[in-house]
């Protein structure tokens, strides 16, 4: 079969690979309809997130329909059209029964690693780089899914992909996101980064009952976008100073709570972020927190920093002083996407939100080594691309 | 795989003379790039692998006594080597111990085992994987046995290593779940150094014990052990 593979920073091909093969009885093999490239593949593609190996498969952002399931797996059968979630979980540890699942004790194969860097492991993420289980992704034409008994959820023929295929990922991150600032009616919530995910992270902060939504980015079409579908009033932080901003038009109080959904490569105009980055290029740091640094100064006394964005290893000039001082709740960490799946899909079936819209660009998978370019850039107006593999 | 086998009557010589000569090898080779770095550290690594040949040329470490064969003596104070590693499994106490009583199992999970033989009478035949692939083997019999809370057992007279362990089960989370405790001890066919020398080489005892604790953790709770190729899980 065809897929992305990683070969190195910047360097992804099209490769011929070997199909997958059930090798777990929960297993499943889903012939892929629709795959996207996610905001946190270009992490990968930037060098920034270790332990990837040539040749590893990309992609966590994928729906297709079963072509294979394992014996001991009942709740698939071959024929059905499944979104699958970008982490793997195993449904039967403490932490995937306490609802967390993206924390699940039984999904990454090379769990040493993680817990060698981190402590303890999360859980196995499709094509994530092998401290998180070395899975082949999604990018590709078929993919092997383990523990599919838990994990794709069934989705209705009335739903066309493109309504449907950001269940795997960006909708319910951002959902998450807005879910962990517990907003309050009559709360205002700011959002740094207008990609995919805080477009969602912004449409969720309203479903859950946010009055105002303030959006932060440089780029036009992305703020246009978030002022446009997602109602939310914008700023350009290479025109203004974010935080006098938000105080400004907050009353002087700062927002109820920040979304972080820039992650570990942030950019910024300020001392700080050229800080960030002479000390990221000579490897004496490995992410730029520019953005969360400003979410934390802007953020009101008591409120809440919610953090979608990745972060990969040791934050440097991080103001714990700032968000002690100020009572500060901060939330963060991979999306415990079988919790929101369902809610959300139920979301779309009514109506009250089309995902599609997000989507900017529709390609073939050959097209993937200059679909990350353009998106890397943010060129073309690139917000969302999305692949067909077969 | 080929046993080392060692016989337990030689105390003055009580290891293999192959065992000898690759120490011997080791200790020189060691030696060699120590001296040739012409450093301060250099110096201090030759000087280091001093033991390791004294091992090479007399078989056996230096002030030692050479290995008793009975688990108490090797076993006491502060002798042998010690492995403690936990695990919390989403499992009621019985089925946990269940697993753990029928030994028979237990290669399944615990990927240096070979085999376990049940003999009768609280006696069992182990074969096992040790430091740099030479295999061991064992009689063990079991000394302590509480259903639900404890198995313990150490290995008999005339076995390839003096070993010693038990394991404990306290359940958890309103009898959802059950903590598990091993503790390990053993005198290893190449001694302290062995297992250091495993250690540099990627087998260190408590990560391999760890690795088995997840595996059986995986088997018993998400009922397959996760994996992303055909053959043994990597560990």
């Amino acid at each position: 079969m065809k897929a992305v593979c990683y070969y190195g920073t910047q360097d992804i091909r099209v490769e011929t690979v070997p199909d997958p093969q059930i090798l777990n009885p929960r297993d499943a093999i889903v012939r892929i309809t629709s795959t996207a490239i996610c905001g946190s593949d270009l992490h990968i593609y930037g060098g920034y997130i270790p332990t990837m190996e040539k040749g590893d498969v990309l992609g966590h952002e994928f729906m297709g329909e079963v072509v294979e399931v394992g014996r001991d797996n009942h709740r698939l059968a071959v024929g059905d059209r499944v979104v699958v979630p970008f982490t793997i979980a195993c449904g039967r540890c403490y932490f995937c029964k306490e609802q967390l699942w993206s924390l699940c004790d039984n999904s990454n194969p090379n769990a040493w690693m993680a817990e060698k860097l981190y402590g303890f492991s999360a859980s196995g993420l499709f094509g994530y780089s092998h401290m998180y289980g070395g899975y082949p992704g999604g990018q590709a034409q078929y993919a092997r899914v383990p523990f599919a008994d838990v994990g794709p959820i069934k989705v209705p023929e009335t739903l066309t992909d493109e309504q449907v295929l950001f269940l795997s990922d960006i909708f319910p991150t951002g959902y998450m996101a807005a879910e962990n600032c517990q907003i309050k009616p009559g709360d205002t919530v700011a959002v740094w980064g207008c990609g995919p995910v805080g477009q969602f992270a912004i449409q969720s902060a309203y479903m859950l009952g946010a009055e105002r939504v303030i959006a932060i980015d440089r780029f036009p079409e992305r703020l246009a976008l978030a002022a446009s579908h997602g109602r939310a009033e914008v700023l350009d932080y290479d025109v203004v100073d974010v935080p006098e901003a938000l105080r400004d038009m907050t009353g002087g109080q700062g927002p109820d709570a920040c979304i972080d959904a820039v992650g570990l490569e942030s950019h910024g105009t300020t001392l700080d972020a050229w800080y960030d980055r002479v000390k990221t290029r000579m490897f004496l740091a490995t992410d730029r927190p520019h953005a969360l640094r400003e979410a934390i100064s802007s953020c009101r006394k008591g409120g809440t920093i919610s953090i979608p964005g990745v972060y990969g290893g040791w934050l440097d000039k991080f103001p714990l002083g700032a968000a002690f001082a100020k009572g500060l709740t901060l939330k963060m960490g991979q999306t415990h996407m079988h919790k929101y799946m369902p809610l959300l899909l139920d979301r779309i079936e009514r109506g009250d939100i089309d995902p599609s819209f997000i989507v900017t660009h529709r390609v073939a998978l050959d097209d993937a080594p200059e679909m990350y370019r353009t998106f890397r850039e943010k060129g073309d107006g690139c917000i969302k691309v999305v692949m067909k593999p077969n | 795989m080929e046993l080392s086998r060692f016989d337990v009557e030689q105390h003055a010589s009580d290891i293999h003379e192959v065992e000898r000569w690759v120490s011997l090898a080791a200790a020189t080779a060691v030696m060699a790039f120590g001296f040739m770095r012409r450093s301060a550290p250099g110096v201090a690594l030759a000087v280091a692998a001093a033991p390791l040949a004294y091992r090479g040329l007399v078989g056996k470490w230096p002030f030692e006594n050479g290995y008793a064969n009975d688990t108490r003596t090797a076993l006491s104070g502060d002798r042998g080597i010690h492995v403690r590693e936990a695990v919390r499994i989403e499992r009621p106490v019985n089925e946990v111990y269940r697993l753990w009583r029928q030994l028979e199992n237990l290669p399944r999970v615990l990927t240096h085992l070979e085999q376990v033989k049940e003999l009768g009478d609280g006696r069992s035949h182990w074969i096992a994987r040790g430091p740099a692939d030479l295999g061991v083997e064992w009689d063990a019999e079991i000394i302590n046995e509480v259903e639900n809370r404890v198995i313990a057992w150490r290995s008999l007279p005339q076995s390839d290593v003096v070993t010693a362990g038990s394991v404990t089960f306290k359940s958890v989370r309103g009898g959802r779940g059950t903590e598990l405790s091993v503790h390990l001890q053993y005198a290893p066919p190449a001694g302290r150094a062995g297992a250091f020398l495993a250690r540099i080489f990627g087998r260190e005892p408590n990560q391999t014990i760890r690795e088995d604790l997840r595996r059986m953790k995986q088997v018993l709770e998400a009922g397959e052990i996760p994996r992303t190729s055909i053959g043994e899980p990597r560990i």
